[in-house]
């Protein structure tokens, strides 16, 4: 292979060498987690510096560019500041689930980006139900939400949580629908089985018409699923404030927007690996070269992110009704049909191969 | 409506919710105590005066010259046509022959000051809705206008421009090549609006059918400005009672029937159109003379009551002067437009939703200094 | 419609009525307070005078009486008219509220009982609109008194 995944070969040869088996797995998981959690964290932080840049670029403004070069650092003093800060709470608040909302939302997103495949060897945790796990995890953070929204004491906290359970129960519908429509076609919900199906051609090409279909309503899902504009019914600062999280303030503030942020990478991570063929390269050009794949899977998850904060940054907010008429009488539907649709294009082995 | 009837265990109940004196959408410092049932609005009553200054007790003991500068503190927006009201009413009280050039300069500031402030209205009305990029497209344009103002006069905001007799200063050289400029400017832009709010399917959804008020409602309410006109109901102070050059210039009232607040939205949309095609029919005639006829140092109004209406960017604007021939008026009224319609806000905006509430009170484009005065 | 056809019409329903035009651009007419409502409500829904937009709604304090002075327009005819009424009571001043006639007349009314006090009778919710609840006195009347945030030059 490569020096830099031998690393990981040495690091774990090592480990075993010098403790008992059971410890070492114990540690080498630690260390993984560790690693994630510094990775995504900090990958957490330019997302945001990213978001601020796209947002700035389409509002003609400069952005943020003075901390270090064209502003890269902003974001680290950002944390830094919100590290820094008063908690503050109101005073009639449930204490303990006020301060255990924001772990739930930040550990349920990092939770799901172990799943991933980034390339061929660096995928922490290949777990034969991948895309079942993906779904079942994403969905712990809405409970994080409406226990900040609850638990505040605050009207305003409160409708923002309400909203966002009504809208994340039914948008995970259509997310798991629409990731299912592609797993009529690889026949696994494994994630790296899934790669290698697409090493003969990408699912969106493969599936072509109910894959762009499925793409499409998965991309409105996705980002009605991670509750930013146009869907941002959560947080709606014209009509709410600041949402479910008008009461938090410091650090704990800091973990639910960061968690936005993952969220919407893991979003459109999904959305790379499921139709874009995760870590393969375009007509696999880089084949040779195994660690690009990180670069590929990157360059496709942040072009699906850029999508969706153009979304944010030109669409104005859904109403609350139209939100859920959206989903159960436009969405869903149109989901199920195309379920069948993919059902018998795979039946009549209509799906194109390479 | 079919009603469901619920177990009783899950009967709804209605609560109160405080949105302001300090929240996003009431922009500045208006107090909503809304009465809600889930996410539907009950009841929605205003609680005013957390900005009221008292400007009509201070008239009482100022000189006439000092009043105007009151009024730019009020409907701050269209600061220039709340001077141009009161130095009009002084004007009509001591009936002074005002010079065709200040006439002409002061509809051409007016129309500008009222494409400047609805160029902030769209740029906040997108972003109640939630399309934040809004805003910066109209502040862009709005800054240009903001810089021809603050080369005319030195403020950029509070213009202060009128006095009663004419204006403050004459205009600057650069002035009509400026404004020509803008005009020009602003032509390509519109459009740009449109393409970027008006067209939008989300917002045609959140706008259309929303806030419906009737002709009937709208007259009964007292309502004025792009208020009344999207109901249908002719109420464009420059049509039927014309001040300055308003009687020289041709133009449309922006009429439409729907009432709801995607036609208020139009509405405005339209007015900008209408108001750039004034000021292109008057800057290239802009009449030669003075900028100011004299006026004795101390102004004192013969006995009497005196009553001028102006259409400002929100709509009528009415000063009530009652003079007893003192360097003070005996009282006086500001008749504002954004009071009258934020009378109509509860009958609007009952059995929408908050979201509804939210998109409904920005298209009655609410200044509350207008309102507290 | 012309001033005089306008007072013509008026002056044939009650024989109480003043109208002057001195010192104003309006036609201006004075109702005793009692008849005022039954005046206003004919007003509006007379098809002549068809006054059906209140534009402004003042309370005046005249020094001995308090009025009220209601400019009406109508948006058929484009004729206009003032109506004033006085109150000669200043302690307990009250009058009929014209709010089920104009709407608009339930925000100005209660800025009027606000600042001079007057009350307004069969008013859906008249109470201080701008200033607290627990405020003394009546700002706009001419005896008002503050010697702290007042400034009397």
């Amino acid at each position: 292979m490569n020096s830099a995944l031998s690393i990981t070969k040495n690091i774990h040869d090592w480990l075993f060498s010098i403790m008992p088996e059971t410890a070492a797995n114990i540690a080498e998981m630690v260390l993984i987690a560790l690693v994630y959690l510094g990775i995504f964290a900090i990958a957490g932080l330019f997302l945001v510096l990213l978001e601020r840049r796209v947002a700035a670029w389409f509002q003609l403004r400069i952005g943020p560019n003075r901390v270090g070069f064209q502003g890269l650092l902003q974001t680290m003093a950002d944390a830094i500041k919100l590290l820094s800060k008063e908690l503050t709470g109101t005073t009639k608040a449930d204490k303990f689930l006020y301060n255990l909302a924001p772990y739930f939302v930040i550990i349920s997103s990092l939770m799901a980006l172990s799943v991933f495949p980034f390339t061929k060897e660096f995928q922490a945790f290949d777990i034969n139900i991948g895309i079942f796990f993906l779904i079942a995890v994403s969905s712990i953070g809405v409970i994080g939400i409406l226990l900040g929204g609850w638990s505040s004491n605050n009207k305003f906290a409160m409708i923002g949580a309400m909203r966002s359970g009504v809208q994340t129960i039914s948008y995970e519908l259509s997310i798991g629908l629409s990731l299912l429509t592609m797993v009529l076609i690889t026949g696994s919900l494994q994630l790296s089985e899934i790669v290698e199906v697409q090493k003969s051609g990408w699912l969106i090409v493969q599936g072509h018409i109910p894959a762009i279909i499925a793409f499409m309503i998965y991309m409105i899902a996705g980002t009605a699923e991670t509750n930013r504009a146009p869907f941002d019914m959560v947080e709606a600062e014209s009509e709410l404030g600041a949402g479910f999280h008008t009461e938090y303030s410091g650090m704990k503030f800091a973990y639910f927007f960061l968690a936005e942020f993952i969220n919407m990478f893991i979003i459109a991570a999904i959305a790379t690996t499921i139709f874009f063929g995760a870590w393969l390269s375009p007509f696999g050009i880089t084949e040779s070269i195994p660690l690009l794949g990180v670069f590929w899977f990157l360059l496709k998850a942040l072009i699906l992110v850029f999508l969706m904060m153009w979304f944010r940054w030109t669409f104005p907010r859904l109403r609350i009704d139209q939100l859920l008429t959206l989903e159960w009488k436009y969405l869903l539907p149109l989901n199920l049909a195309n379920i069948m649709l993919m059902a018998l294009l795979v039946w009549l082995n209509l799906t194109i191969s390479f | 409506m079919e009603t469901v009837t619920l177990n009783s265990n899950f009967k709804s109940e209605e609560y109160f919710i405080n949105m302001g004196p300090q929240h996003p959408a009431t922009h500045g410092v208006l107090r909503l105590l809304l009465t809600i049932d889930g996410e539907i609005i009950k009841k929605v009553e205003p609680d005013l005066g957390y900005i009221h200054r008292s400007i009509e007790k201070m008239c009482e003991r100022d000189s006439y010259q000092q009043i105007v500068h009151l009024t730019d503190r009020m409907d701050y927006l269209s600061a220039n046509i709340n001077n141009e009201a009161v130095c009009l009413t002084i004007e009509n009280a001591l009936q002074l022959e005002i010079p065709e050039r200040v006439k002409v300069i002061r509809t051409i500031i007016g129309e500008l000051t009222r494409i400047s402030s609805h160029c902030l209205w769209w740029g906040v009305m997108g972003m109640d809705v939630g399309a934040l990029t809004t805003y910066f497209y109209g502040f862009r344009d709005r800054e240009l206008l903001n810089d021809i103002f603050e080369e005319t006069c030195g403020a950029r905001l509070t213009m202060n421009y009128n006095v009663p007799g004419g204006l403050m200063f004459d205009i600057h050289p650069n002035f009509v090549k400026r404004v020509k400029d803008f005009i020009a400017h602003f032509k390509t832009k519109l459009p740009e609006y449109d393409r970027l709010l008006t067209d939008n399917i989300i917002f045609q959804k959140r706008a259309m059918g929303v806030g419906i008020l009737s002709k009937e409602d709208a007259i009964s309410y007292g309502a004025s400005g792009p208020v009344g006109r999207a109901s249908g109901y002719s109420c464009d102070v420059r049509k039927h009672h014309p001040y300055s050059a308003l009687d020289k210039v041709t133009f449309n009232e922006a009429l439409r029937t729907e009432g709801d607040t995607y036609a208020r939205y139009l509405v405005r949309i339209q007015e900008m159109w209408e108001s750039m095609s004034i000021v292109e029919q008057l800057i290239d005639n802009i009449p030669e003379g003075e900028h100011r006829v004299a006026t004795n140092a101390v102004i004192k109004l013969p006995k009497g009551e005196y009553y001028q209406k102006v259409e400002t960017a929100r709509g009528e604007l009415g000063v009530y002067i009652i003079s007893t021939g003192l360097k003070s008026p005996y009282r006086l009224k500001f008749r504002s437009p954004g009071f009258s319609n934020l009378s109509l806000l509860n009958h609007i905006a009952v059995g929408g939703k908050i979201g509804d509430l939210v998109a409904t009170m920005a298209t009655l484009d609410l200044v509350i200094p207008d309102i507290d005065r | 419609m012309k001033n005089e056809e306008l007072q013509e019409l008026i002056g044939n329903w009650s024989p109480n009525l003043e109208f002057t035009e001195e010192g104003s651009q309006y036609l201006n007419v004075t109702v005793p307070k009692e008849e005022l409502h039954a005046i206003m409500f004919k007003l509006k829904h007379d098809d002549q005078s068809s006054l059906d937009y209140l534009f402004c709604l003042s309370g005046v304090d005249w020094g001995e009486e308090l009025g009220v002075v209601y400019h009406l327009e109508s948006t058929n005819f484009r004729h206009s008219l003032v109506v004033k009424t006085q109150i000669a009571e200043r302690e307990n001043p009250v009058i009929a509220s014209v709010y089920d006639i104009w709407a608009t007349a339930e925000f100005h009314e209660r800025e009027v009982f606000d600042f001079f006090g007057i009350n307004f009778t069969n008013h859906p919710n008249l109470k201080r609109l701008f200033l607290t609840d627990d405020w003394v006195g009546f700002p706009l009347r001419k005896d008002y008194e503050d010697n702290i945030n007042m400034i009397i030059k």
